[in-house]
């Protein structure tokens, strides 16, 4: 560790500095301290926000720092990669020590090492080494201590150990942090961010990005067939769904309605519903019962628009709503039987006029245009990776443990003396009771 | 332009409390043979914490051993009544026709709080015999229920769940988020706990002639502390990132930089410094002591301060 090098050594003091833990808790803490700025100060504001509310001064101030946009700004990356730099030097400093404690030879430990142990006990067999030897090993060997048997100038040396891998359950967790940062690049280089209105009935093939404000070119089309709000009794929101349909080169590929937290993903583009306008436009869907013919317009509030090959004219005089939502239209609508008929009708419900000798069905619904966030991020499964994978390097690192048992059998006048010693990495109180019964057990073998 | 962006939609998590309730919200079932609603069972839970409050402080200040029994034997039968309470909201939601788990407001999560602080100290107290950790765990819980009960912030009514509420997902970072809290307010009152043992002449045992002498060994405190502290921190790292997956299948990003995630994440730095002073730098004792005190007031932070306190800069955290 960072002792051993000599302290003259110019790059061994730097390599020593960013492995130290002092550099990883001094960047944590700076990180800490300095987000709480980017909590507590409003961000992405427009930039006279800022000097509305706090003045040229101190507005320059947040200007030079970017504070308004503290996250995205260089030296806050700068600081995520000095905790990188931290955690991937420490590792590689650490590493190559860690690794000799888990491969290390059992049967080579020094017999004076093994008498330094507090956690041992000793007794004496009545059996010969060799009958001892073979006992110990089938009794541990049935507990799940594989028995690795060496000879020591002092007799026979058994070894076992269980859990030698999870001394590596730090670099897990500290390795999975990098998986997600590795993720988060990948996410922001080769992915993007962005939105897009979609009228009912249309389609559109590109969208407007978040960051630059540029158009995207998706490589399909997206159609929006319908959009739905679900409302609760007491009328808060209960769904909102769009109906939406991929086309490539016209032809229909998929449907799906999304809803929020329930995505549509095509060709590594998710469609996520963020949000929706409700206009006062009407669509309306009129159908000429004789001949079966229909067609849906999207009709403007109080203007009259005709269907000419039917030689009908119509239009939306009035409406009730409640809030935003329409809840009944006046409609007008005139055909050269005779004077126009007005009526009222509920938004999404069907009605029969009858004119003349002709009937018409009517279906009038309120125009709406989905808003889609939508999300390419390549590097989203390597996020998730290292999520997992910090899990369960946590669990390895705080619940689990490196335990090692000797036993060295030395030769007494045909009968054998055995001294057993234990150690373990944690969980030292657990490991206690293992060991002493273990020793217990091994002490009443009957030969 | 309706805009239920990601602002909108976290703003809903605590703050739909101010929504009407359904209409039928007080048609409730007869349990156990009585007209007994989930928010009676609640009502008796906050002042049964209050007596096991009482119980284990008088246990501690007075020093007499044999209330101890007792008074674990009371916080238990709480605990049942407190899981009663919230199982019978749970039933309540299904009768109002929007059945969820419980665990989807800021009165809710609160609730469940308090049931998970109970939980963790009743195991600790099986696990390491200690009774007089109850007189700085257990006064938490009260606390908790007391403010989810009294206070004017929270709306207890059982409200449906707007569409971006409506995950798995959520109820996964509710329950991952709320563990790891509450072993960190244990963790905060074997802080306190060891501070005070730390001014008693008897710092190595425990005996019964003083008052802070009868405290567990300093030792030992420090140990469960660490314990509990590490027990929270992955809870609290599962809590993020369950939190970071909703918020990536809701509105595709799993990470922005918000009051609320950057709060989770300088606590989450706070326990890590602490496990890492720990481990590497021989710091102990009086250190984590403070640091689990610091740590808690940092989930009190991310937890209340966010929304309460930073909402009258943010937009998102508005009353709405």
């Amino acid at each position: 560790m960072a002792e051993k090098k000599s302290s003259g050594d110019f790059i061994s003091s730097i390599w020593d500095f960013f492995a130290s833990v002092q550099l990883a808790i001094v960047t944590l803490c700076t990180i800490s301290l300095v987000s709480i700025v980017g909590t507590i100060l409003p961000q992405k504001e427009a930039a006279e926000w800022y000097i509305q509310k706090f003045g040229p001064a101190l507005s320059r101030f947040i200007d030079l720092f970017h504070l308004n946009d503290m996250f995205g700004a260089v030296w806050f990356k700068a600081l995520l990669s000095l905790l990188s730099a931290n955690l991937i030097i420490c590792s590689i400093d650490r590493f190559p020590g860690v690794w000799k404690q888990v491969t290390a030879d059992m049967t080579k430990t020094p017999a004076k090492r093994l008498f330094a142990m507090k956690r041992s006990t000793t007794w004496t067999a009545s059996a010969s080494l060799e009958i001892a030897k073979d006992q110990s090993t089938r009794y541990l060997s049935g507990k799940g201590w594989k028995i690795k048997a060496g000879e020591t100038e002092e007799g026979i040396l058994l070894c076992s150990r269980k859990g030698a891998w999870t001394r590596l359950g730090v670099f897990f967790v500290h390795g999975s942090i990098l998986v997600i940062l590795v993720g988060a690049i990948i996410g922001a280089t080769l992915g993007f961010k962005g939105t897009v209105s979609i009228l009912e009935g249309e389609g559109i093939g590109k969208i407007r990005s978040n960051d630059t404000g540029a158009f995207i070119n998706l490589g399909f089309e997206v159609r929006c067939d319908g959009f739905n709000i679900d409302y609760y009794s007491n009328g808060m929101p209960k769904e909102y769904r769009s109906d939406l349909t991929i086309l490539e080169n016209g032809k229909e590929i998929l449907h799906k309605a999304v809803k929020v937290n329930s995505p549509l993903t095509y060709k590594g583009i998710t469609f996520y519903q963020s949000s929706y306008q409700a206009y006062k436009d009407s669509l309306i869907s009129i159908t000429d019962k004789e001949t079966g013919k229909e067609k849906t317009f999207m009709v403007p509030f109080q203007k009259e628009l005709p269907w000419k090959e039917e030689g009908l004219r119509f239009g939306v005089i009035n409406n009730k709503s409640t809030g935003e939502k329409i809840t009944q239209l006046k409609i007008w609508f005139a055909d050269p039987s005779g004077p126009p008929s007005i009526f009222w009708m509920d938004a999404g419900n069907r009605v029969t006029i009858e004119r003349g000798r002709k009937h018409y069905l009517f279906l009038g619904e309120q125009l709406y245009s989905t808003g889609l966030q939508v999300a390419k991020d390549p590097g989203v499964w390597w996020v998730y990776t290292g999520c997992v994978l910090i899990l369960f390097g946590l669990f390895v690192t705080f619940f689990t443990s490196h335990r090692r048992i000797w036993l060295l059998l030395t030769e007494q006048g045909g009968k054998t003396s055995i001294y057993m010693a234990g150690s373990t990495n944690k969980n030292k109180i657990g490991f206690d009771k293992t060991f002493y019964e273990l020793g217990e057990n091994l002490k009443n073998l009957k030969p | 332009m309706t805009v239920f962006d990601e602002r909108v939609q976290k703003k809903a998590y605590g703050y739909y409390d101010r929504c009407l309730p359904l209409r039928d919200i007080n048609k409730r079932q007869p349990i156990f043979g009585v007209f007994m609603t989930s928010s009676q069972l609640l009502g008796i839970t906050t002042f049964a914490y209050l007596f096991s409050t009482l119980l284990y402080v008088t246990m501690f200040v007075f020093r007499i051993k044999g209330l101890g029994k007792f008074a674990t034997g009371f916080t238990f039968i709480a605990l049942i009544i407190h899981s009663a309470g919230i199982g019978l909201r749970w039933h309540e939601s299904y009768q109002m026709g929007i059945g969820h788990a419980p665990l989807t407001n800021m009165y809710e999560s609160v609730v469940f709080f308090a049931w998970t602080i109970i939980a963790i100290y009743l195991v600790i107290e099986w696990k390491f015999r200690v009774k007089t950790i109850g007189a700085f765990a257990v006064p938490f819980a009260f606390l908790a229920m007391a403010y989810a009960s009294l206070s004017n912030d929270v709306t207890r009514g059982i409200t449906p769940l707007v569409p971006a509420l409506q995950s798995n997902w959520l109820i996964a970072h509710v329950i991952t988020c709320f563990i790891g809290y509450s072993a960190f307010t244990v963790a905060a009152g074997l802080g306190f706990m060891y501070l005070i043992k730390d001014k008693s002449d008897n710092k190595r045992s425990s005996d019964d002639k003083t008052l802070l002498g009868s405290l567990p060994p300093l030792q030992q405190i420090e140990d469960i502390t660490h314990k509990t502290m590490i027990f929270g921190f992955i809870w609290l790292t599962a809590g993020i990132i369950t939190g970071a997956v909703w918020a990536n299948t809701a509105w595709g990003t799993y990470w922005s930089w918000d009051p609320k995630e950057t709060w989770s994440l300088i606590t989450w730095f706070i326990y890590a410094i602490t496990l890492h002073a720990r481990y590497t730098r021989g710091w102990g004792g009086k250190r984590v002591a403070w640091l689990a005190i610091i740590g808690f007031v940092s989930v009190i932070f991310t937890y209340y301060g966010v929304n309460f306190i930073l909402s009258g800069l943010h937009s998102y955290g508005s009353n709405g």
